[in-house]
């Protein structure tokens, strides 16, 4: 009797301490939503605001100095190499930064067809947005009705960098059309140089160098329409217009005369040492086509610009037709995580006063309207602004807009392996072949 | 029964209530340091002491509450429970993190690249009939096949050579080093060996600075199909060789030196001994060795990833799985790779396994 009493009485006791371990769990979790809620009266002072990105460490941080001042806010970059893998990683893993910076908007738009990027015309007040913005910008980054990113830093690519004063010294002349540039090449060869330098490693991301190049060959061989269902998918990588513009990119590309290295050099060279060669004397080669941020791995980090050593012309038209255009790219920050501290973070990304530092410092462009262009510490550096602005078209780089499988993927190791010497229509049908549908 | 054991007191009821309460007490605490530990806000030092405190005294003290709380029970009954108790935490923890996982990436490798719908078996005919995909499981094949037969071999001949060497522990210790660097690390170095820099320019890459000291032209390596996935195997025999020479020199030294006696007195050379004894003698450690290398190479990724990032025909299993799952964003055509990767991990797994069993010493 006793006995089966006992166990009664354990079994019962086993169920009540299970019920005030639910209960206590509980508990536990209204205290745990409380501390979220007392946090918005609690000031910002010594709040971390978590930032992922590509950027160089010190540049960053010196534009979020005043902001930091301001708010007591902590800002924490963290800068990595290999930011297309990590941040999926991360967010996978449901340890995403409170914000990252994207270069790849194709990238940034999977994550918000996915539903965990916050919605910045909810956070910001959308009438000041389109004052501090163009259009175009706000535009790029809107998928459904949602504000995705902003925009904070941009670049030319469609430039080509040489060494001016030798160049002058030499007697050569800037190219204004494709013919000319071959001519140049031709002229530069004949001299005993070498007239191209490309830097196409890029670790994770080995290969965007030549897709740079297609497309600003292809905003100048094809038109606005055509270049825009290439990014679609509606014009696939075999069709003429993109297999003449991948033609006309191994004319310079797979001559051993024209590059540096020739083609081995080409895909094992850093694109950080890729400019490299301009500045030795004499220099081991001429032209070097890059975005403006290569200013940022010159030998003297840009003070070559300053002395006049080095400049750079617009990467001239080849059809006249087309006129002069201009491919652009930038990088766009996107909020994970909603905090206070995140959305005063937000709000003073989207002021040209975030840019300042690194603007004054030079190599880089802003899409901000309230940057003054007298922040430009060069002349040059307002060139390229004045570039953007003046452009006949201005197209976004296309492998950042397509799907990641050929974007991040195809488009660049197939452009690597057609430049190690694949048959270009078999690199072009392993592309339209990788387009996911 | 005899009387004094029907006894309750209110004394003994309590401390049984305590020791069966105490458990769920303890587990109690242990979640709320995990509910503790999401929160952001929390001091570093804070961290540090409550994982140390839950993590190793809340666990230990679990254990034992648990062990108590058994005790509780008539003694038929607690006997019967108590290894279940204790294997039951490992066996969760089984579940949780490898069983679920492994359940739930075979479901998703029937499906789409969001690993939503379902997609039938297109993942895998993909795998097998795409020219990319095609060319990292051949790869994968070429790096079982060399890398495990190269590391065997090299760590064989090593062992016996050094069995015979008065400087043997120098000898295993400078081999054995290269174990102590991790893969990444060991391809950072492999990659200036391999360094190209255009003629004429100063070769900072070991190889090329000793084929244009011969007056040969400087190579791009990782350009050369096939040839550059052996330079790759090399990084891994590199790496390995020290491993597979310490297991098996430890049983070279169990061959019985009568048996080498006997082989010698009846007239035979080192190479019969070798080939005729000791290999023979060893064959079981080699055979769990090579399985267990075996294993490592199926897996192989971070050599692959930090010399050419899979580029020119370079790719493997792992490097595919890594590229569609966390740079296209495919998790269908990803957890497909990682199946047929766990597919063809069992049976050497087993086998392994079982050769571990039956090995149980008798091999030295």
């Amino acid at each position: 009797m006793e006995d089966s009493m006992k166990k009664i009485l354990v079994v019962l006791l086993m169920i009540m301490t299970v019920a005030s371990l639910w209960a206590g769990g509980k508990t536990e979790k209204s205290t745990e939503e409380g501390t979220v809620s007392t946090d918005t009266s609690m000031p910002l002072e010594g709040k971390k605001v978590t930032v992922f990105s590509t950027l160089t460490e010190g540049d960053f941080d010196a534009c979020m100095k005043p902001f930091e001042e301001r708010t007591g806010i902590d800002v924490i970059h963290e800068p990595t190499r290999d930011f297309e893998s990590l941040i999926t990683v991360r967010v996978e893993a449901g340890d995403p930064p409170d914000v990252a910076i994207f270069p790849q908007p194709g990238l940034l738009a999977d994550f918000a067809a996915d539903g965990i990027i916050m919605d910045l015309y909810e956070w910001i007040d959308k009438s000041y947005l389109e004052k501090q913005y163009n259009k175009t910008w706000l535009d790029m980054s809107t998928f459904n009705g949602e504000l995705a990113g902003l925009w904070w830093r941009v670049s030319c690519k469609s430039l080509v960098w040489y060494p001016k004063k030798k160049f002058e010294a030499k007697g050569y002349k800037i190219p204004q059309t494709w013919d000319a540039l071959i001519a140049l090449s031709d002229q530069i060869v004949a001299d005993g140089g070498t007239p191209w330098t490309i830097g196409l490693e890029s670790g994770g991301a080995t290969g965007w160098v030549a897709t740079d190049w297609m497309e600003d060959i292809m905003l100048r061989t094809a038109s606005p329409e055509k270049y825009d269902q290439w990014v679609a998918g509606e014009l696939p990588f075999s069709s003429p217009e993109v297999k003449h513009a991948a033609e006309l990119m191994g004319q310079i590309w797979l001559n051993p005369d024209y590059v540096y290295g020739g083609a081995t050099g080409i895909v094992t060279t850093p694109f950080q040492n890729g400019a490299d060669p301009l500045f030795t004397d004499p220099p081991k080669a001429w032209l070097h086509k890059q975005a403006n941020f290569v200013v940022d791995f010159f030998p003297r980090k840009g003070d070559e610009m300053k002395t006049g050593d080095i400049d750079f012309f617009y990467f001239p038209p080849i059809d006249p037709k087309y006129g002069k255009p201009v491919l652009g790219q930038g990088e766009q920050l996107a909020a994970f995580n909603d905090r206070p501290e995140v959305r005063e973070f937000m709000k003073y990304i989207a002021t040209g006063e975030s840019t300042k530092a690194w603007l004054e410092k030079g190599g880089f462009i802003s899409p901000h309207n309230d940057a003054s262009l007298d922040w430009y510490p060069t002349e040059a550096s307002r060139k390229i602004a004045k570039m953007l602005l003046d452009a006949d078209t201005v197209r976004f780089d296309a492998s950042d807009l397509m799907p990641g499988a050929v974007g991040a993927g195809s488009f660049w190791s197939e452009m690597t392996e057609y430049v190690a010497g694949k048959d270009l229509d078999e690199a072009l049908a392993d592309i339209d072949k990788s387009w996911p549908r | 029964m005899p009387k004094n054991r029907n006894k309750w007191s209110l004394r003994k009821i309590l401390i049984r209530v305590f020791f069966i309460i105490l458990p769920f007490v303890i587990l109690l605490f242990i979640r709320s340091s995990f509910i503790l530990l999401q929160w952001k806000e929390l001091p570093k030092y804070l961290v540090f002491i409550i994982s140390i405190i839950t993590g190793v005294f809340a666990i230990m003290a679990l254990f034992f509450s648990l062990d108590r709380m058994v005790s509780q029970f008539p003694r038929t009954v607690s006997e019967k429970i108590r290894p279940y108790i204790f294997i039951l935490p490992a066996v969760a923890i089984l579940i949780l993190y490898l069983l679920y996982p492994m359940i739930r990436t075979v479901l998703i490798s029937f499906m789409d690249s969001k690993g939503k719908v379902f997609n039938g078996l297109k993942n895998y005919i993909y795998i097998f009939t795409d020219s990319h995909m095609l060319v990292s499981l051949r790869n994968s094949a070429l790096w079982i096949v060399f890398v495990t037969f190269f590391t065997v071999a090299l760590g064989l001949v090593i062992a016996v050579l050094v069995d015979k060497i008065r400087w043997e522990k120098l000898a295993k210790s400078l081999i054995f080093l290269p174990m102590a660097i991790s893969f990444v690390g060991a391809s950072v170095i492999w990659r200036f060996i391999y360094y190209y820099k255009p003629p004429g320019e100063v070769q900072i890459g070991l190889l090329n600075a000793i084929v244009t000291s011969f007056g040969g032209k400087p190579q791009g390596w990782f350009l050369l199909k096939p040839w550059n996935n052996f330079f790759l195997m090399i990084i891994m025999v590199w790496l390995l060789t020290g491993y597979a020479m310490v297991i098996i020199s430890a049983s070279v030294k169990g061959v019985p030196k009568y048996l080498v006696e006997a082989a010698r007195i009846d007239g035979a050379n080192e190479f019969t001994i070798f080939f005729r004894i000791t290999i023979p003698y060893i064959s079981k450690t080699i055979l769990t060795v090579a399985t267990t290398i075996l294993i490592m190479v199926l897996k192989v990724f971070d050599i692959v990833f930090v010399m050419t990032n899979g580029q020119f025909d370079t790719s493997v299993i792992a490097h595919r799985f890594y590229l569609e799952s966390f740079v296209y964003r495919n998790f269908g055509r990803g957890s497909a790779l990682a199946v047929i990767l766990l597919i063809a991990v069992i049976p050497f797994m087993i086998w392994n396994i079982r050769k571990l069993y039956e090995s149980g010493g008798s091999n030295g």
